[in-house]
C-alpha cells in the first residue's frame, strides 16, 4: 500500500544522511589517507635496519598445538609490498574524495577500503602459513564487498560473485596446499620452511602441494585460464579498480609464489608451472588488451599481461629473473595505478570510457594529461623510468633462460601490447580533436589529479634514483625471494646489448602499431574476439545448482515424518556400522535369567502395551495402553532402588492420562492416513533402529562404570548438605541451579497450556482451499 | 536383568519411532511420550540395577556405605520425568488448539505456513 506521508519522511532522511556522510566521508578519507601515509612512513622506516641486519620479526603464541602462530616478519620483499599497499592506498583515499564525492554511501566504501588495505598489509607481513591464509581470504572477502559496492547494478554484483568464486575456490586449494606443506615441512611457520630444504629433499608431499598452492596464486593473480574474473571485476568503482585490481591485491597470488619460492622453487614442476601459465596468462593478455577499445577493459587485460610476466619471471628462477619481477611490480604498481585512475578522471569528467570516442582532452585537464603522458612512457619501458629496468633485467633472464626463443619472443609482444594499450589511455583521449561529451569536462580539482601524478613522478624518480633503490629496497626484496644474500646493481646505461635493441625494437613496434594503423589494425583483428574461458565457470555453477537442487528437494521434503526417516536412517547407519562386527557371544545374552519372574511379566506386559499403543485403532485404547507402560516404568523404579522415580512417575502418569483423555474426547473418530506398504517401511525401520539401541545397551551394560559422581555424592550428602535421601539433596542441593531451570521450563509450559486453554481458536475458513 | 531391560528399551524406542513417522499428529505426540519414557529406560538401565539397596543414608550414619544404587542417574531422570511431562502437557494441548484451529490431525495439510488459517 502506497503511503506518501511515510515516503516522504523516508526520502528526506536519506538526503540528510547524504549530506551527512558527504561531509562526515570527506574528513575521513583524508583521515584514512593520514592513516595510509603513517603506515607508510612506519614501513619506510624499516627499510634501513631490514637492508643491514636481515628481516624483523614478531610473534605472539595464538594455538601452539596447531603450528599456529601471530607471526609477523618485515624483510625486504615485505616491504615492497607493504610500501606499495599504504603508499598508493593513501593516495587512493585522497582520490576517491573526488570520484566518489557525493556519494551517500561514501562511508561504506572508505570502511571497505580500509578493511582491504590493512587485510593486505596482513597478508604481506604474515610469516604464519595460517594466518597469511586468513589475511588472503580477508582481501578476498573484501574485493567481493568492493566490485559489488554499486549493488544495484546485477552486472556489478555478478562480477564480485564471480570474483569471490574463483578466488575463494584458488583459496581451498590453497589452504590444503598450507597444510600439505605444513605436513611436509614439520612447521607453519614460513621462514622456517624457506630454510628447510622441502623442494630439494625430494618429498613425497613436494608436487601435491606445489600444485594446490600454484591453483591458489594463479586464481587470485587471474593466470590463465583463471583471468576471466579480473576483467569482469572493472565493474567496481575505478578506485578499486587501480588499487585492488592493478596495484596490489592481484599482486597477492605473484607475492606468495615469491615468498614461498626458496622453499618451493626452482625445480622442474616448478619452472613448468609458472613459466607455462605465465607465458600463456601474458600472450592472452597481450592480445585482448590490444583488441579493446574500453580504457578500463585495455587496462585490465594489460594487467593480466603484466601478471603473467611476473609468473614468467619467477618461474624462470635465479637471481636476474627474480630482480626483473621485483623491479616490474614495483614500476608496474606505478604506471598501471596512475593509467587506471586516469581512466576513472575521464571517465568520471567526460562520461565515456570508449578510447575512440575521446580527445584533446589536454586543454581541459593538463595535470592529468601529464600524469598520463608520464605513465605512458613508462609503460612503454622507456629509459629514465624504472621500467626500463625491468625491462632489460627480464630479457636478459629470458635470453639465458633455457627456452629463449619463446620467452624472449613472449616478452618483446607483450611489450609492444604495452606500449598500443598504454597510449590507447595516455594519448588517444588527450590530443588530436576534441570531441562531443555528454557531459562538458570542467575543472578537475587537485584531490582528484594528485594522486596520479604523484604515483607516476614517483615511477621515473625511482628510476632516476636506481642507485639508491637497488641498495635498500631491491636487493633485501631479492635476497628474500632467492633465499640468499646478494646485492644488486643496476645501471641505465649498459652500453649496446642485445637486451637494448630489443627494447629499443619493441617500443618502434608499439608506437608504430599505433600511430600508423593502430584503427585499421584494432578493426581487422576484431573479428576474432574470444571470450575468456569462461563458460566453464558457468557450466560449472549451473552444475553445482542443479545438483544442490535435487539434494535440497530430496532431504527437504517439507513432511515431517521423511525428515524423522531420514535422521533416523542416518543415526542407525552411523551406529550400526561398529556393531556389524560384534561377536554374538560379546552381548552376553546368557545374563537373562538373572531376572526375578515378575519383572519378567512386567516386561513382557510393558512390550505388548507398546506394540498395541503404536498399533491400536482408537485413540483412547492407545490412551490405556501408553498408561500401562507408563506405571511399568514406574514399578521397575520401584524393583530397582529408585522410591523417589517411582513416586514422581506414578503421579505424573496419572496426570498425563487424565490430560489425554480429556483432549482426546473432543477429537473425531482417528482416521487411517497411511498405506500398508508405508506402515511396513517404518516398522521395518523402526525395528532396525529399536535393535540398535538394543544391541549398544547389551554392550554398555557388560561393563558397568563406577560412577565417581556417585561416590562424591554418596560420601557428601549428609555432611555437607544434611540430607538423608541423595537423590533429593542433588536435586535440591548440589544442582539447584538445574532444578531451578527445570521450574522455569515447566512454568513456561504452564503458561502456554493456560494461555491455549484461555484463548478462543481462530477457526479456519471452510472455503479457504 | 539388563538384557531384558536392553530389549524393553530397544521395543520401546521402536514403538516410539513407528509412531512419530505417523501422519497422525496425535500419533506422533504419542510417540514422542513413549519414545520419553525409553530415553528415561535407557538412562536408568545403563547406570547400574540394583535390587533393594535405595540411596538413603541410614540412621546414625553419615555416608552411605556398601551397595547402593547409583544416586546421579536417578536425579536426572527425575528432572527429565518432570521436564517430559511440561512438554507432553504442552504438546496435548496443542493437539486440541491444531485441531479447533485446523479441523484436522493430518501433518499432511499443515505444510504450508500461508496456508488457509487466517
Amino acid at each position: 500500500m502506497a503511503n506518501p506521508g511515510r515516503c516522504g519522511m523516508v526520502s528526506g532522511m536519506a538526503s540528510q544522511t547524504h549530506t551527512r556522510a558527504g561531509f562526515g566521508g570527506r574528513a575521513a578519507g583524508w583521515l584514512l589517507a593520514l592513516l595510509a601515509f603513517f603506515l607508510f612512513a612506519s614501513l619506510a622506516s624499516c627499510i634501513k635496519p631490514v637492508a643491514e641486519a636481515g628481516p624483523l620479526r614478531f610473534s605472539l603464541s595464538w594455538a601452539p598445538s596447531l603450528g599456529v602462530d601471530f607471526a609477523l616478519a618485515i624483510d625486504g620483499l615485505s616491504l615492497v609490498f607493504g610500501m606499495m599497499i599504504t603508499g598508493i592506498g593513501g593516495l587512493i583515499f585522497i582520490y576517491s574524495i573526488a570520484y566518489m564525492g557525493g556519494h551517500p554511501r561514501l562511508g561504506l566504501f572508505l570502511a571497505e577500503l580500509l578493511l582491504f588495505m590493512l587485510s593486505m598489509l596482513g597478508l604481506a607481513l604474515a610469516d604464519n602459513l595460517i594466518l597469511l591464509f586468513i589475511f588472503w581470504e580477508l582481501t578476498s572477502v573484501s574485493s567481493y564487498l568492493l566490485i559489488g559496492f554499486e549493488n544495484e547494478k546485477p552486472e556489478a554484483r555478478a562480477a564480485a560473485l564471480q570474483a569471490l568464486l574463483v578466488t575463494g575456490a584458488g583459496g581451498l586449494a590453497l589452504l590444503a596446499g598450507f597444510l600439505l606443506m605444513g605436513a611436509g615441512g614439520g612447521t607453519m611457520t614460513i621462514s622456517a620452511l624457506n630454510g628447510s630444504s622441502f623442494a630439494h629433499g625430494g618429498h613425497g608431499l613436494y608436487l601435491p602441494t606445489l600444485i594446490l598452492i600454484c591453483l591458489g596464486a594463479f586464481t587470485k593473480s587471474a593466470q590463465f585460464p583463471f583471468y576471466f574474473w579480473l576483467p569482469n571485476a572493472m565493474a567496481a568503482p575505478t578506485p578499486v579498480s587501480a588499487y585492488l585490481h592493478s596495484a596490489t591485491m592481484v599482486k597477492a597470488g605473484i607475492y606468495l609464489l615469491a615468498r614461498l619460492s626458496p622453499a618451493l622453487g626452482g625445480t622442474p614442476e616448478w619452472r613448468f608451472l609458472l613459466v607455462g601459465a605465465g607465458t600463456l596468462t601474458l600472450l592472452a593478455g597481450a592480445y585482448m588488451a590490444v583488441i579493446k577499445t574500453d580504457l578500463k577493459q585495455i587496462l585490465a587485460y594489460s594487467t593480466v599481461g603484466a601478471l603473467g610476466v611476473f609468473t614468467m619471471a619467477l618461474g624462470i628462477g635465479g637471481e636476474t629473473a627474480a630482480q626483473a619481477a621485483i623491479v616490474y611490480i614495483i614500476a608496474h604498481a606505478f604506471y598501471k595505478g596512475t593509467l587506471f585512475m586516469v581512466a576513472g578522471i575521464i571517465h568520471h569528467e567526460t562520461g565515456i570510457r570508449e578510447a575512440e570516442r575521446l580527445g584533446g582532452l589536454w586543454r581541459a585537464m593538463p595535470a592529468t594529461a601529464a600524469a598520463a603522458l608520464l605513465a605512458l612512457l613508462s609503460k612503454a619501458g622507456l629509459p629514465p623510468f624504472l621500467t626500463f629496468l625491468g625491462k632489460e633485467t627480464l630479457l636478459k633472464a629470458t635470453l639465458d633462460s633455457p627456452w629463449p626463443w619463446i620467452l624472449t619472443g613472449g616478452v618483446v609482444i607483450v611489450s609492444i601490447s604495452f606500449v598500443v594499450a598504454g597510449a590507447a589511455v595516455g594519448l588517444m583521449p588527450f590530443y588530436g580533436p576534441g570531441k562531443d561529451y555528454p557531459k562538458t569536462p570542467g575543472r578537475v580539482p587537485a584531490t582528484f589529479w594528485m594522486g596520479p601524478l604523484i604515483l607516476a613522478a614517483a615511477g621515473l624518480a625511482a628510476g632516476l634514483g636506481n642507485g639508491w633503490m637497488d641498495r635498500w629496497i631491491v636487493s633485501p626484496a631479492v635476497s628474500a625471494v632467492v633465499g640468499k644474500q646478494v646485492q644488486i646493481h643496476s645501471a641505465l646505461w649498459h652500453g649496446l646489448t642485445p637486451e637494448l635493441g630489443l627494447s629499443a625494437l619493441a617500443v618502434l613496434l608499439g608506437f608504430g602499431v599505433y600511430f600508423i594503423w593502430s584503427r585499421r589494425f584494432r578493426s581487422a583483428i576484431t573479428w576474432w574476439n574470444p571470450h575468456p574461458p569462461e563458460w566453464v565457470y558457468h557450466a560449472g555453477l549451473r552444475a553445482l545448482d542443479a545438483v544442490a537442487i535435487r539434494i535440497n528437494r530430496t532431504l527437504q521434503s517439507g513432511y515431517l515424518r521423511y525428515y524423522i526417516i531420514i535422521s533416523v536412517a542416518t543415526a542407525l547407519l552411523v551406529i550400526a556400522a561398529p556393531l556389524a562386527g560384534v561377536a554374538p557371544g560379546e552381548f552376553h545374552l546368557e545374563r537373562w535369567l538373572d531376572g526375578h519372574a515378575h519383572e519378567m511379566a512386567l516386561a513382557v506386559l510393558m512390550l505388548l502395551a507398546a506394540v498395541m499403543a503404536a498399533t491400536a485403532p482408537a485413540r483412547m485404547t492407545a490412551i490405556v495402553a501408553l498408561g500401562v507402560v507408563g506405571y511399568g516404568m514406574a514399578l521397575f523404579f520401584m524393583f530397582f532402588s529408585a522410591p523417589d522415580l517411582a513416586m514422581t512417575q506414578f503421579g505424573i502418569e496419572t496426570l498425563s492420562v487424565i490430560l489425554m483423555v480429556l483432549v482426546v474426547l473432543r477429537l473425531p473418530p482417528q482416521k487411517k492416513y497411511s498405506s500398508p506398504p508405508s506402515r511396513l517401511r517404518d516398522a521395518g525401520l523402526a525395528i532396525a533402529a529399536g535393535g540398535v539401541v538394543t544391541a549398544t545397551l547389551l554392550l554398555a551394560t557388560h561393563f558397568p562404570q563406577g560412577s565417581a559422581l556417585g561416590d562424591f555424592f554418596a560420601d557428601n550428602s549428609y555432611i555437607s548438605a544434611h540430607g538423608r535421601n541423595v537423590v533429593n539433596v542433588i536435586l535440591v542441593d548440589f544442582r539447584a541451579f538445574d532444578t531451578f531451570g527445570e521450574i522455569t521450563v515447566v512454568s513456561v509450559a504452564a503458561i502456554g497450556v493456560y494461555s491455549m486453554i484461555r484463548q478462543p481458536a481462530r477457526k479456519k475458513k471452510a472455503d479457504n482451499r | 536383568m539388563e538384557v531384558i531391560l536392553s530389549f524393553l528399551t530397544g521395543s520401546l524406542y521402536a514403538a516410539g519411532l513407528y509412531l512419530m513417522m505417523r501422519r497422525s499428529l496425535f500419533k506422533l505426540i504419542l510417540g514422542l511420550m513413549l519414545m520419553g519414557h525409553a530415553a528415561n529406560l535407557l538412562l536408568f538401565t545403563i547406570g547400574g540395577l540394583k535390587r533393594g539397596a535405595p540411596p538413603f543414608i541410614q540412621e546414625g550414619m553419615s555416608r552411605l556405605t556398601g551397595d547402593f544404587a547409583d544416586p546421579l542417574p536417578q536425579a536426572l531422570i527425575l528432572t527429565a520425568i518432570v521436564i517430559g511431562f511440561g512438554l507432553n502437557a504442552f504438546a496435548v494441548m496443542l493437539i486440541r488448539r491444531v485441531h479447533e484451529t485446523t479441523g484436522t490431525d493430518d501433518l499432511d495439510e499443515m505444510r504450508h505456513a500461508d496456508g488457509p488459517i487466517r
